[in-house]
């Protein structure tokens, strides 16, 4: 009470204080670092620790001028690899949240019509690679798909093929890279959605006339739509800024805007211009997120 | 008063030989590993009926009424609908709807879209859904509600949406479950009614699930009373009420007095029972088939005692006791009388006059009934 008594004296309840502290987070560790990255994205490149020029200067004694260096960004859209680095990476993110809702899917309806029993297995089983690291993972597809990896191997000694297949480093693997490491992100909230399913519906269904399939369609689809829908943006919108996986499995040729951002970055020390492309990112990715928010809104109201 | 329940039937079916059933139920058993959901039933319901399947939970109904619908295979038996087996015949091509208990409707679908699923499965024209669409609900009395989600309407409703939606087909073969179990008792007894000159109107056979024994009496032409997966007896209301054929039939259908005895006299025209739980003898006034020296137990409904504080005339069917309880329901009052062998027998009494002279606690009573008012059974 003593406590309480004491805050309250500057004007701040509990209450007041539990609100406060995720705020409080947010702002420290989202809304500080993007005005730093908004603002070197507005600097220019310097030779200097950090490599940027400041925004602020003191022109003479009594003023204080702003210098906005917009070229960064101009730079972005007239160099053609960015936008195509862009584009690609959306196309890339596009594609393998297709494949995770083909492959998710089904699993997520099994786990949801599977035994209670069975199904904490099935979901132990979806989490279970979280217990791994990413980094990890990854680089044990690189020994399962390199030329004289575990799958070479196999076709190999069972007569199949006769020269290894070039898997690693192609399109092929990054995909099968992204679809593996995000495919529980699809599956979880798609399961969450059609546990709350009830499947008399589709009895009722196939009582006014229905096949099985027609029923799926028909009920089963439209009412797992937010599922499918949250899923994917949990899917697509990380899968966009992606750098390790199309680094580690996709090869050189692999144009993601997170490879170029981390070359900016590191490889050419160009801030700034790594910065411009991490707004214009985060700029894109906007409207996805708040798609995304106002779905998991929707479905915490009930209402579909 | 409403027509008398099953009106559509008019000549009562079951009692003519020739008559055609028109769903069949023969010898279907369903199993779910040992445990005898349905075990060995047949039945035969007829043209326009309202037979309801009546008992406690767990009793096999509800698994019955799925097999008709064809939620679930008959481990052994048949069942025919308008003479077509329809072993193997997939729900979506039985001439039968379902309303089920829970209703069933499609959140994602408005009243309109949700009665007319069933037509558009079928390929019926535009044209014909809407009339038959707007006539279903306007029968139902939910024209103003078409454009509503389920989620925006109220339980009686929803239960009206699932009734219409289940009966847009035209079905021969309505299977209703529990169809009335959500709704609050006023508005269920008022459903009941409208549920009669519906199927009335409509000419569709009802089969109804229902735990509750005053909506199946209300409701049914014929009455199945089942047991651990056994149809007890099949009868009308009355029948099933007046003639029970088992002490469990005699005990689940209403409130009853049993009394177990020994058959001391059995003649063709009367028996005379002892029976020390009664403390004294019970004379029936029709001979019964059974074994002599055999244990018999003989019910008499509550309806059928006459409670009065002078002593009745003659030896037999009279008992004395104290009052112990009374329960005063407004048109009638329920009386509890302690028998000097500890038995309670209940009497209930219809309070015909407002200033009765009211019999009180603990009043010594005599009790009696007419010969004809027991019914004998031997199980």
């Amino acid at each position: 009470m003593r406590h309480t008594a004491f805050l309250e004296r500057f004007g701040v309840s509990g209450r007041g204080l539990v609100v406060a502290l995720p705020y409080l987070w947010l702002l420290l560790f989202f809304v500080v670092p993007f005005v730093i990255v908004l603002k070197i994205s507005f600097a220019d490149v310097d030779l200097a620790i950090p490599p940027y020029t400041s925004l602020l200067q003191w022109e003479g004694a009594n003023e204080l001028s702003i210098r906005l260096n917009f070229n960064n960004y101009a730079f972005l859209f007239t160099n053609e690899l960015y936008i195509k680095a862009l584009l690609n990476s959306l196309l890339v993110a596009f594609v393998s949240t297709l494949f995770c809702i083909v492959i998710g899917y089904p699993m997520a309806y099994g786990i949801a019509r599977a035994r209670p029993k069975t199904r904490n297995i099935l979901l132990l089983l979806v989490i279970l690679p979280f217990w791994t690291s990413l980094l990890l993972r990854v680089y044990a597809w690189i020994g399962l798909l390199k030329a004289n990896g575990v799958i070479n191997n196999a076709l190999m000694s069972l007569g199949l093929i006769h020269e290894p297949l070039a898997m690693l480093y192609t399109p092929f693997a990054m995909y099968v890279g992204i679809v593996y490491s995000y495919l529980p992100f699809f599956i979880l909230p798609l399961y969450a959605n059609l546990e709350k399913m009830d499947w008399q519906l589709l009895e009722a269904a196939e009582d006014l006339g229905c096949r099985p399939w027609q029923a799926f369609y028909k009920i089963t689809l439209p009412l797992s739509r937010n599922g499918i829908l949250a899923g994917s943006m949990l899917v697509f919108i990380p899968a966009v800024g992606e750098f390790v996986i199309p680094a580690l499995l996709g090869g050189p040729n692999a144009l993601m805007i997170g490879r170029i951002l981390w070359d900016e970055f590191f490889s050419n020390r160009a801030w700034p211009v790594a910065s411009a492309v991490a707004i214009l990112l985060l700029l894109l990715l906007v409207p996805f997120m708040m798609w995304y928010q106002s779905i998991q809104a929707r479905e915490s109201a009930g209402a579909r | 008063m409403a027509t008398p329940a099953g009106a559509a039937v008019k000549a009562a079916p079951w009692r003519d030989p020739n008559a055609k059933p028109y769903v069949q139920i023969e010898r279907v058993t369903k199993a779910f590993g040992d445990f005898k959901a349905v075990d060995d039933i047949s039945l035969k319901i007829y043209q326009g009926e309202i037979f309801c399947l009546l008992g406690a939970s767990g009793c096999g109904k509800t698994t019955l009424l799925r097999m008709l619908g064809g939620f679930e295979t008959p481990t052994s038996g048949r069942i025919l609908i308008d003479g077509e087996d329809m072993t193997g015949v997939p729900p979506y091509e039985r001439p039968v709807n379902m309303m089920f208990q829970s209703y069933a409707l499609f959140p994602h679908m408005n009243v309109e879209q949700n009665v007319a699923f069933g037509l558009k499965q079928d390929r019926v024209p535009k044209a014909e859904i809407n009339e038959r669409v707007a006539s279903m609900l306007e029968l139902v009395k939910l024209g103003d509600f078409a454009k509503r989600k389920p989620h925006q309407l109220s339980g009686g409703q929803r239960q009206r949406v699932a009734l219409a939606r289940s009966l847009v087909k035209r079905p021969k073969l309505l299977l209703l479950d529990e169809p009335l179990g959500a709704l609050d008792k006023k508005l269920r007894e008022h459903t009941q009614f409208e549920l009669i000159s519906i199927q009335d109107k409509l000419g569709v056979t009802f089969v109804v699930v229902t735990h509750d024994q005053e909506e199946a009496m209300t409701l049914a032409s014929r009455i199945g009373v089942m047991n651990q997966g056994e149809i007890v007896q099949a009868g009308t209301p009355s029948e099933i009420y007046e003639f029970p054929s088992t002490k469990f039939v005699a005990d689940f259908i209403g409130s009853v007095n049993i009394f177990e005895g020994k058959l001391i006299e059995d003649e063709p025209e009367y028996v005379r029972i002892g029976s020390p739980e009664l403390g004294g003898t019970i004379y029936v006034s029709h001979g019964i088939s059974a074994a002599p020296e055999a244990t018999v137990w003989a019910a008499v409904r509550p309806e059928k005692v006459f409670m009065t504080t002078a002593p009745p005339e003659g030896t037999d069917n009279v008992a004395r006791g104290a009052v112990q309880d009374i329960a005063y329901l407004g048109d009638l009052s329920i009386y509890l009388v302690r028998l000097p062998t500890g038995k309670i027998v209940r009497v209930t009494q219809p309070n015909t006059s407002r200033h009765a002279e009211a019999i009180t606690w603990d009043q010594q009573v005599y009790l009696s009934w007419d010969s004809t008012s027991p019914v004998v059974v031997t199980r």
